[in-house]
């Protein structure tokens, strides 16, 4: 057990799976980084140097510098999977999936229906997403609703090392498509991760904070927003849960009604685009299961419907804040107030 | 009237890792009188909720801190003071009370080590600095360290302590030859040798029970006292329901059902306690050791090993300490010991009553210290 950067936590779970399975093999742009350069070879390990070490140590058998081609290498990534490899693909940033997005929805997603049970596509897709590193519209968004939109896949979000480690464990050892989404912005956040190898299911949501009068729903990076306006919410003297599903799909439903249930008021936090995003998803399951618990109408907490702004002041303005999530729980409490 | 006879009461530090807490419930009105060691409020952690038993006698003058409301550890909860304090002496008082920044709660921490003992990596803390034998504290099946999390600093103030994980559990080494008594015996004693520990006041919970019993049986010099907390292996019956499902259960809200029936108040069970167990439990390797120690000692739903006989011969003093509500090990199995053995029942606890009933097992655990002299 030692503090460990979310960096080094899938570096860890990547590393150790790659020991434990030769099946397991890396592919992507510049995952190993200079190859074929002399003296170059593991220069970079991706783009953020996640997979900076494994080249060394695996060799080129296993990871694989592809061509800036993701139509190809995610294609060559999923028949990989269905004939016997455990590729973990790495599709630089989620804003390049409209270029091989039928190689996922149409095809790793669908091997398993297609040939009625008998091929199984265990394929992992390292994606980056989301807004504040002055990256513009093409390299900031946070396009996992469109993910969770496709029956087949597992989407992963998760919002810690801690999380990072187990769930790509998991997501490798799993036999279906996964896509396991990693916030830029939260590599180099730590805590302690144990130096063992774990795994954490899929459909298992975290609660982060206890409380009683308003449910958080938040995902990834927002997990982090929100437990920050937990802790000033109870300075004001309210009492937050903040509850991180980990994954969307599949969706620990039960714990999300389980809680609002007990709190009887949702804010749903989400750094996606806001229409058919996983806010009005968890909105929509909440109204429709446990409307009678609802003291408020729900919130949500999203960007604007704009693409990302290259504005540093304005792209700052665009991402949901721990202000704006204190200030929906207040209104949800405010609301409660009006009534009594 | 002089300032002394005020005596503030400040939020408690439960365990090792507590840094803040709330008051949820006051056991007393303003103005009744309070014995020492009666319970005066319940304090709510992030781990545990738990009556707070008053240290001081007095008259509980003003409820200081709000309900619900987060304070860190030292934090002014609670005043006592004689009717003959005035409400404006209170007052000063109350102003003029510095309370620790939240950061300072936080520093005193201590973190466990890993060393590799007998090929094997062995998780343990080891807090206080006393001079004479140290307390060993073990903890029991599907258990570790943190078992003690809230007997450690009361512990510490005394005596050094030390606590262990297991093989196969926490974050020891998860591989296991075969996972019976013998092997963790002996993995007990070879962290005692690595340690230097010659003598140590054994303490074991449970499982935990069985090995420090079975040690002070194989090596009595090992032992200058033995404290058995609703240890195993004292009788045959054992909750099946319970090893089956905690080996079983792999997610929070079944574990949370099944860790419900180590405490007589299963509110205690918080989703966090739960996440922490599934913390162990998702290690590569835990599953098979837990289910290789099961089969040891709990297969068939009956106890496997039989320890009564090993009481008999003992010559350290020993004690038995039981919860009245244990639905894991009934108390019962406490009965018919030999007579030298003491036996203390808590009736309002469950099966860990080193959590349930934190003060009174601390007071027990204390009192095999030897009195220090006048």
């Amino acid at each position: 057990m030692s503090h460990k950067s979310f960096r080094q936590a899938i570096f860890e779970a990547l590393r150790q799976e790659m020991q434990r399975d030769p099946r397991v093999i890396l592919m992507g742009e510049d995952v190993a980084g200079g190859r074929g350069a002399p003296g170059e070879q593991d220069a970079w390990g991706g783009p953020l140097g996640v997979t900076k070490g494994l080249f060394p140590e695996f060799g080129p058998e296993r990871v694989l510098d592809t061509p800036i081609t993701e139509s190809a290498f995610i294609g060559a990534a999923a028949g990989a999977a269905a004939t016997g490899l455990r590729p973990v693909a790495d599709l630089m940033f989620i804003d390049f999936m409209g270029v091989c997005f039928d190689q996922i929805m149409n095809q790793a997603a669908k091997f398993r229906y297609m040939f009625g049970g008998k091929a199984t596509t265990p394929l992992v897709i390292r994606t980056m997403y989301g807004a504040g590193l002055r990256a513009a519209s093409q390299h900031s968004q946070c396009l996992y609703p469109l993910f969770t939109h496709i029956p087949g896949l597992k989407v992963v979000i998760p919002s810690s090392p801690y999380d990072a480690k187990g769930l790509m464990i998991q997501a490798i050892r799993d036999d279906d498509p996964v896509i396991f989404c990693e916030h830029k912005a939260m590599y180099d956040i730590q805590e302690e991760v144990p130096d063992e190898a774990y795994t954490i299911p899929f459909g298992e949501a975290n609660f982060t904070r206890e409380g009683r009068d308003v449910t958080i729903v938040a995902l990834g990076r927002m997990v982090m927003f929100a437990n920050q306006a937990a802790d000033m919410l109870a300075k004001e003297g309210i009492s937050a849960s903040v509850l991180d599903p980990r994954t969307t799909s599949p969706l620990d439903r039960d714990s999300i009604l389980e809680s609002v249930a007990e709190t009887g008021r949702l804010v749903v936090v989400d750094e996606a685009h806001p229409r058919c995003n996983m806010a009005t998803d968890i909105a929509a399951l909440v109204a429709e299961e446990v409307f009678d618990a609802l003291k408020a109408p729900i919130r949500k907490v999203t960007p604007p419907h704009t693409p990302v702004p290259f504005s540093a002041a304005l792209e700052d303005r665009y991402i949901p804040s721990p202000e704006k999530i204190t200030a929906a729980a207040r209104a949800v409490m405010q609301h409660a107030r009006a009534l009594a | 009237m002089s300032g002394s006879v005020i005596t503030a009461i400040t939020l408690p530090k439960f365990g090792l890792a507590m840094t803040e807490g709330k008051v949820v419930v006051w056991h007393k009105e303003e103005g009744e009188l309070v014995e020492r060691g009666e319970e005066i409020a319940d304090i709510e952690t992030s781990k545990i909720t738990n009556g707070y038993q008053s240290p001081a006698a007095g008259i509980l003058r003003r409820r200081v801190a709000m309900l619900g409301e987060d304070l860190p550890v030292g934090a002014l909860i609670a005043i006592l003071a004689p009717a003959a304090v005035t409400d404006e002496e209170i007052e000063r008082f109350i102003a003029g009370f510095v309370a620790p920044a939240r950061e300072k709660a936080e520093e005193g921490t201590p973190a466990p080590e890993t060393r590799e003992i007998g090929g094997r990596m062995t998780r343990f803390l080891r807090v206080g600095n006393g001079e004479g034998p140290p307390f060993v504290l073990i903890h029991g099946f599907g258990g570790d360290l943190n078992s003690w999390m809230f007997n450690t600093p009361t512990l510490a103030a005394k005596a050094t302590v030390y606590a262990l994980d297991l093989p196969g559990h926490g974050g020891s080494s998860k591989t296991l030859a075969t996972g019976d008594l013998a092997e963790l015996v002996a993995a007990v004693r070879a962290f005692l040798v690595a340690e230097g520990i010659v003598t140590a006041h054994l303490v074991g919970h449970s499982l935990g029970g069985a090995v420090a019993l079975a040690l002070a049986r194989d090596e009595p010099a090992r032992a200058a006292s033995l404290s058995l907390i609703a240890p195993a292996g004292l009788g045959a019956e054992i909750n099946r329901e319970f090893i089956e499902g905690f080996i079983t259960a792999e997610r929070r809200r079944p574990l949370q059902v099944v860790l419900e029936k180590l405490f007589a108040d299963p509110a205690l069970v918080s989703r966090e306690m739960a996440e922490d167990v599934l913390r162990y439990k998702r290690l590569d390797g835990a599953l098979t050791a837990l289910k290789a120690i099961a089969a040891a000692h709990f297969a068939d739903g009956l106890q496997q090993i039989d320890l009564r006989r090993a009481l008999a011969g003992l010559a350290m003093p020993v004690q038995v300490l039981w919860g009245g509500r244990d639905a894991i090990l009934p108390s019962r199995q406490a009965e018919g010991l030999p007579e030298a053995v003491a036996v203390h029942v808590f009736p309002e606890a469950g099966h860990m009553p080193q959590m349930e009933a934190m003060a009174a097992v601390n007071e027990r655990l204390l009192r095999m210290l030897p009195t220090p002299p006048k």
